[in-house]
C-alpha cells in the first residue's frame, strides 16, 4: 500500500520500457500509444510497482509485455473482467486496461459494460483500428458496413457499434476519444482518464498501416484534419475548421454547422459541458460517415465525467461497516455456529 | 391415558407438500431437533425445479427426507417409514418410496376434488377414502381446519392463517417422537422476535398440534428414539454449501489472506456465494458477475492481487469457465474452483443431482492442462475437502478443482466441528525483492516445482505473466518447440507433486487386502459405506474406500487396488472414475452406474456385492 508521506520514487519513461524487442508492425499506431503511455506515466505521481496493465488478445494487447509495471496478457476479452477482480480486491492499484475493438466490443463486449456500470476506478484504453489485426484480417464490430475484408469478400453487412455511444449507454462515468497521431492530445487525455475516480472509458483511433491502412486518415491527415473533427474543450464554443471558421448550434435537440463570422460569434455556438448529460448523448452521435454530404465533424477530447462512488469503495465500506458492526471474525465462533450438542 | 412407548433405533421419515406449504422448513426443524437431542442424522431435500411450480401439482411437491437414529446414520436412507403429505400430489408422487405398513399422515383438506384433479387422479378416486392404502397405517388429520380453529380469535386473514399449518404438523410429529419443542420456539422467536402476531399465530399453531396428539386417544403410540452413540464429543449439524463456504473462510483465516469470491447465482450452488456474502466481517469480498466467465476471471485477477481467489459453481456454469482455467494454470496462481454438480448435459436436471462432471473436470480443457481435482464425500466432509482445495492450491500455485453435488450440498448431518487451532497450517510467503540487483525470476521452481507468487505493489519484482506459453524460469514468452514440451510437462510433474503432501487412501470399511473393493468417491460414501458393512454382516469379503483425491491420486492407491479380486466402482454417472482407474492401473474393474439425478440406495449397492460374490 502507497503510504502518502512517504513521496513515491521518481522513474522516467526509461524505466518503463522492458526487455522484450517490441513486435507490432513497422509504422503501427500502436508505438505512438505506447510512447505517449511511457511519456505520460511517470508524471502522474505513481509508484512504478503500484501500476498494473492488464490486457486481452489483440495486436493492442501486447502492449503490457513493453511497459515495465506489473501486467497480465490474459485471455480474448476478459482483461476488464480480470481487472473487475483486481480493483475490487486491490483498491490501492492503478490499473489500466489495453484492450481492441475485437477484444472490448465483441468478444468482451459484455465485460466492458459491466465494468463501466459499475464504475471501478481503472482506465479503459480501447484502441479502436477497426479491423481483426492479428488474425489477418476480418472485419470488427466497429468496421463500417460494406467493408470488403477476408471474412467479408462482398462486403460486410454488420452495422458497427459506436463505442462511445456505447460507453454512455452503460452509464460510464468519463468517456473520451483520442488518437495515435495527435501525441499532444493523447497524452493530455491519458492525464485526466487518471485523475478521474471512476471508470474512464478512452476510446483510440489506432491506424492498423497493415490490414486498414488510412481508416481515419480524414481525422488525421494535415489536410483534412481540421474540417473534419471537433476537439472539445470544456467551457469553450465547439467550433472548428480550416481557420477555426465554424461552429456548432443545437436547434432545439438537433445540432448544426454554422459558419461564424456572417452575424454568428463563437460565443453563440454550444458552450461544452462535460457534465451534461444529455448533451454528451448528442455529442456521442456525431457519428456520421465522412463521405456523406452535411455531416458532422467528429468530436475528440471528453465527452462527459460524472462524479459517482466507486464499486471497490463501496463494497470496501461495507466490509468496515460489518466488522464494526459484529467484530472481526472469530473462526472458531463460526465453526460452533449457532446450535451445538455434547455426547460424552 | 394408556400410552404406549416404543422403542426404534431408526426412523426415516420424508416431509412432502405443495412447495408453499413449508415442508423444507418443517424438515429442518425436526432435524435440528433431533441433532440437538443427540441423534445421528442425514437429510436430503428435493425441491421442484420450478421455483412457482402451479399449486397442487406432481410438478410443485417439494420433500425433505430425514434419516435418523440411535445406530449411526450414513444416509437420508432407502424407503421412509413415515410419510407426511400435505395434499393429493404429494402422496401420489412418494407413495412408493414408502416401506409396506408406513405410515401415512395425511392434510385431508390436501384430498378435496381440486387438489385431486390437481394431481391427475381420475375422478371419483381418493386413496383416503378407497381402501387402496390398507397396506399402510393411515393418520388423517384436516391440518387447514385444525389451524384455523387455532387462530379463530388471532384476527389474521386466512391465506396467513394457513402459512402456519406445518407447524401443526410439526407439533404434531414432535408429540410422536417424544421431542421437546424448545428449539423450534426459540427459532419462531428469533425469526418473528419483530412480529409478534404472526410469532404468536406460529407458536400457538405448534403446540396446538402437539396437544391434539396428547388428548385424541386414536393415538396410543409414541415413538423413542434414543441419542446415538457417536464419538464424543461437541457436536452441530451442518449442510454441505454451508461447508463448503465455511471452509473456505478458515483457509482464507489460517493463510491470512483475504478471500474473494466471483461467482454467477446458479443452482445448486448460489448457497455458498450467499454464505460467504454474510461474513464480511471475515474481510470476505464476494462479487457477483456478470457471467461465469466474468466470475472465474474476476477471481483470477485477485489471485494475481495476492487473494485467495474462489469461484463456484454448476455444470454448465463450468463449461464456460473453460478457457479462464487453463489461464488460471498457465499463469500458475492459486485458484479454487468449486463445481456443485447436477443432472447434466446442458441445462439439464437443475435441483437434482450427478456424479457426471468427472472427465470434464480431469480432462475437460484444451491443451495439456493437468488441474488437480479432489472430491468431498459428505455435506461436512465438504469442510474438510474446501480447506484441502485452498491448500493445495496456494501450496502448489494451481487452480483446484473442488467437486461436490447437489445431494451432499443441500444435504445435513451431524458435525464434530475442529478447533481453528488444530487445521493444517497452510504458508503463504509473496515474493520480496533480492536487494542484490538480480533479475526476478517470476517462473523459477522450488523443491515442490512451484513457482514464486509476487503481487503488485511489490518493488522491485514488476514481470508479465500471460496465457502465452513461457521460457523456463523467466516467464518470457517463447515459441521454442523443446521449451514448449519442457514447460509441459513441468506443469503435469507439479501436479503429480501433490501426491507427496496429501494423505494416503485408508479403507473406511473392512481391510487392505481381500476379495473385493468398493471403490467410490464423492456423494456415494454413505450408500456405499452402508451397503458394505450390511455385506460384512452377512459374511462377505468386501471393503470400501473412498477417494477424496483425484488428481493426482493418493500414491498407494495401486497397491490397495492390486490387493483385491474384484474391484467395484459405484458412481452416478455411465462410469467416469472407472475409465481414469483402468487407464492408469489397467484392473479390470467393475462398474455400477445409475444417472436418473437420484442417489444410490444401499439395497441397490448391496445386491451388486451379492451378485459378484455369491
Ligand atoms: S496488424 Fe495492424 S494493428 Fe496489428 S501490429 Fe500490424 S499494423 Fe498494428
Amino acid at each position: 500500500m502507497e503510504n502518502p508521506n512517504i513521496p513515491v520514487e521518481k522513474f522516467t519513461a526509461k524505466d518503463l520500457t522492458t526487455d522484450q524487442e517490441v513486435r507490432w508492425c513497422p509504422g503501427c499506431g500502436d508505438y505512438s500509444i505506447l510512447k505517449q503511455a511511457q511519456t505520460v506515466i511517470p508524471d502522474l505521481g505513481i509508484a512504478r510497482e503500484n501500476i498494473v496493465i492488464i490486457s486481452g488478445i489483440g495486436c493492442s494487447s501486447r502492449f503490457p509485455y513493453y511497459m515495465e509495471t506489473y501486467g497480465m496478457h490474459s485471455i480474448h476479452g476478459r482483461a476488464t473482467a480480470i481487472a473487475s477482480g483486481l480493483k475490487a480486491s486491490r483498491p490501492d492499484l492503478s490499473i489500466w486496461i489495453v484492450t481492441g475493438d475485437g477484444d472490448g466490443l465483441s468478444i468482451g463486449g459484455n465485460h466492458t459494460i459491466h465494468l463501466l456500470r459499475r464504475n471501478f476506478d481503472v482506465n479503459v484504453l480501447l484502441f479502436n483500428n477497426e479491423i481483426y489485426g492479428l488474425t489477418k484480417g476480418q472485419y470488427s464490430p466497429t468496421s463500417e458496413e460494406g467493408k470488403v475484408t477476408k471474412s467479408t469478400p462482398m462486403g460486410s453487412v454488420d452495422h458497427p457499434f459506436n463505442p462511445i455511444a456505447l460507453c454512455m449507454g452503460a452509464d460510464a462515468t468519463f468517456v473520451a476519444r483520442s488518437m495515435d497521431r495527435d501525441p499532444k492530445h493523447l497524452q493530455s487525455i491519458l492525464k485526466r482518464a487518471n485523475e478521474h475516480r471512476g471508470a474512464s472509458f478512452v476510446e483510440i483511433y489506432q491506424n492498423c498501416n497493415v490490414f486498414n491502412d488510412g481508416a481515419f486518415e480524414v481525422f488525421t491527415e494535415k489536410s483534412s484534419k481540421k474540417n473534419e473533427t471537433l476537439f472539445m474543450e470544456s467551457g469553450k464554443p465547439l467550433i472548428f475548421g480550416e481557420n477555426s471558421d465554424k461552429g456548432i448550434k443545437l436547434d432545439g435537440f438537433t445540432p448544426v454547422v454554422v459558419n461564424l463570422g456572417e452575424g454568428v460569434s463563437a460565443n453563440d455556438c454550444w458552450i461544452h459541458d462535460e457534465r451534461d448529460r444529455v448533451k454528451a448523448g448528442i455529442l456521442s452521435r456525431f457519428f456520421d460517415n465522412p463521405k456523406n454530404p452535411n455531416h458532422l465533424p467528429r468530436p475528440f477530447g471528453v465527452f462527459y465525467v460524472e462524479d459517482r462512488g466507486c464499486y471497490e469503495e463501496k463494497l470496501q465500506q461495507q466490509l468496515t461497516e460489518a466488522k464494526s458492526k459484529k467484530g472481526d471474525g472469530d473462526l472458531d465462533a463460526l465453526l460452533r455456529g449457532r446450535e451445538t450438542w455434547t455426547i460424552n | 391415558m394408556e400410552r404406549q412407548n416404543e422403542v426404534l433405533d431408526n426412523v426415516i421419515i420424508k416431509f412432502a407438500g405443495d412447495s408453499g406449504d413449508g415442508m423444507q422448513l418443517t424438515g429442518t426443524q425436526f432435524t435440528n431437533t433431533a441433532a440437538l437431542f443427540g441423534n445421528d442424522l442425514s437429510t436430503f431435500p428435493d425441491f421442484p425445479a420450478e421455483i412457482r411450480a402451479p399449486q397442487g401439482t406432481l410438478a410443485g411437491v417439494s420433500g425433505y427426507q430425514l434419516h435418523f437414529g440411535s445406530v449411526e446414520i450414513f444416509t437420508p436412507g432407502d424407503s421412509c417409514d413415515v410419510l407426511v403429505v400435505m395434499n393429493a400430489a404429494a402422496l401420489k408422487a412418494n407413495l412408493r418410496n414408502l416401506r409396506k405398513g408406513g405410515i401415512i399422515i395425511a392434510n385431508t383438506d390436501g384430498f378435496d376434488p381440486k387438489n385431486l384433479r390437481l394431481a391427475g387422479i381420475p375422478e371419483g378416486q381418493n386413496a383416503l377414502e378407497d381402501g387402496s392404502l390398507e397396506n399402510y397405517r393411515v393418520i388423517k388429520m384436516d391440518v387447514t381446519k385444525m389451524t384455523r380453529a387455532a387462530l379463530a380469535e388471532s384476527g389474521m386473514g386466512t391465506k396467513e392463517i394457513d402459512r402456519a399449518k406445518n407447524m401443526f404438523v410439526l407439533g404434531f410429529l414432535y408429540w410422536m417422537y417424544n421431542r421437546p419443542m424448545e428449539h423450534t420456539e426459540k427459532f419462531l422467536n428469533e425469526k418473528f422476535g419483530k412480529k409478534p402476531e404472526i410469532l404468536k399465530a406460529n407458536l400457538d399453531v405448534l403446540r396446538a398440534g402437539y396437544n391434539f396428539a396428547e388428548t385424541r386417544e386414536e393415538f396410543t403410540t409414541r415413538y423413542k428414539i434414543g441419542p446415538a452413540k457417536m464419538q464424543p464429543g461437541t457436536y452441530r449439524n451442518i449442510m454441505g454449501n454451508q461447508a463448503t463456504a465455511m471452509g473456505l473462510i478458515a483457509a482464507s483465516r489460517k493463510s491470512g489472506l483475504q478471500l474473494f469470491c466471483g461467482t454467477y447465482p446458479i443452482t445448486p450452488a448460489s448457497d455458498i456465494l450467499h454464505e460467504l456474502s454474510r461474513h464480511k466481517n471475515f474481510g470476505v469480498k464476494t462479487f457477483q458477475a456478470e457471467d461465469e466467465i466474468a466470475a472465474i476471471c474476476s477471481t483470477i485477477g485477485a489471485s494475481f492481487g495476492g487473494s485467495l481467489g474462489v469461484t463456484t459453481s454448476s455444470g454448465p456454469g463450468i463449461a464456460l469457465k473453460t478457457e479462464a482455467m487453463g489461464l488460471a494454470l498457465m499463469l500458475e496462481l492459486p485458484l479454487v474452483i468449486v463445481n456443485v454438480q447436477r443432472g447434466g448435459p446442458s441445462t439439464g436436471l437443475p435441483t437434482k443431482t450427478e456424479q457426471s462432471d468427472l472427465l470434464q473436470a480431469v480432462y475437460g480443457r484444451n491443451g495439456e492442462s493437468p488441474i488437480p481435482v479432489i472430491a468431498a464425500a459428505t455435506p461436512s466432509d465438504c469442510f474438510h475437502m474446501a480447506y484441502e482445495a485452498c491448500r493445495i492450491a496456494l501450496t502448489s500455485m494451481t487452480p483446484v478443482i473442488l467437486l461436490t453435488d447437489g445431494y451432499i450440498a443441500n444435504g445435513a448431518e451431524p458435525w464434530q466441528f475442529p478447533n481453528s487451532s488444530d487445521l493444517a497450517e497452510i504458508k503463504v510467503n509473496f515474493a520480496k525483492a533480492s536487494g542484490d540487483g538480480t533479475k526476478f525470476l517470476p517462473y523459477k521452481r522450488d523443491e515442490l516445482l512451484s513457482r514464486p507468487w509476487a503481487i503488485p505493489g511489490t518493488k522491485d519484482l514488476e514481470h508479465r505473466i500471460g496465457g502465452l506459453e513461457k521460457q523456463h524460469e523467466t516467464g518470457n514468452i517463447s515459441y521454442d518447440p523443446a521449451n514448449h514440451e519442457f514447460m509441459v510437462r513441468m506443469r503435469e510433474a507439479k501436479v503429480d507433486k501433490i501426491a507427496d503432501y496429501i494423505p494416503d487412501i485408508v479403507p473406511e470399511v473392512g481391510t487392505n487386502k481381500g476379495k473385493m473393493l468398493v471403490l467410490g468417491w464423492g456423494s456415494t460414501f454413505g450408500a456405499i459405506k452402508s451397503s458394505v458393512l450390511k455385506a460384512r454382516a452377512q459374511g462377505y469379503d468386501v471393503s470400501h474406500a473412498h477417494l477424496r483425491y483425484i488428481k493426482p491420486f493418493p500414491k498407494n492407491l495401486g497397491e490397495l487396488l492390486y490387493n483385491f479380486e474384484h474391484v467395484l466402482i459405484p458412481e452416478l454417472n455411465c462410469g467416469q472414475l472407472i475409465k481414469v482407474i483402468r487407464d492408469k492401473y489397467l484392473i479390470p474393474a467393475k462398474g455400477l452406474n445409475k444417472v436418473q439425478g437420484l442417489p444410490f440406495s444401499a439395497e441397490e449397492i448391496f445386491s451388486k456385492i451379492e451378485e459378484t460374490l455369491k
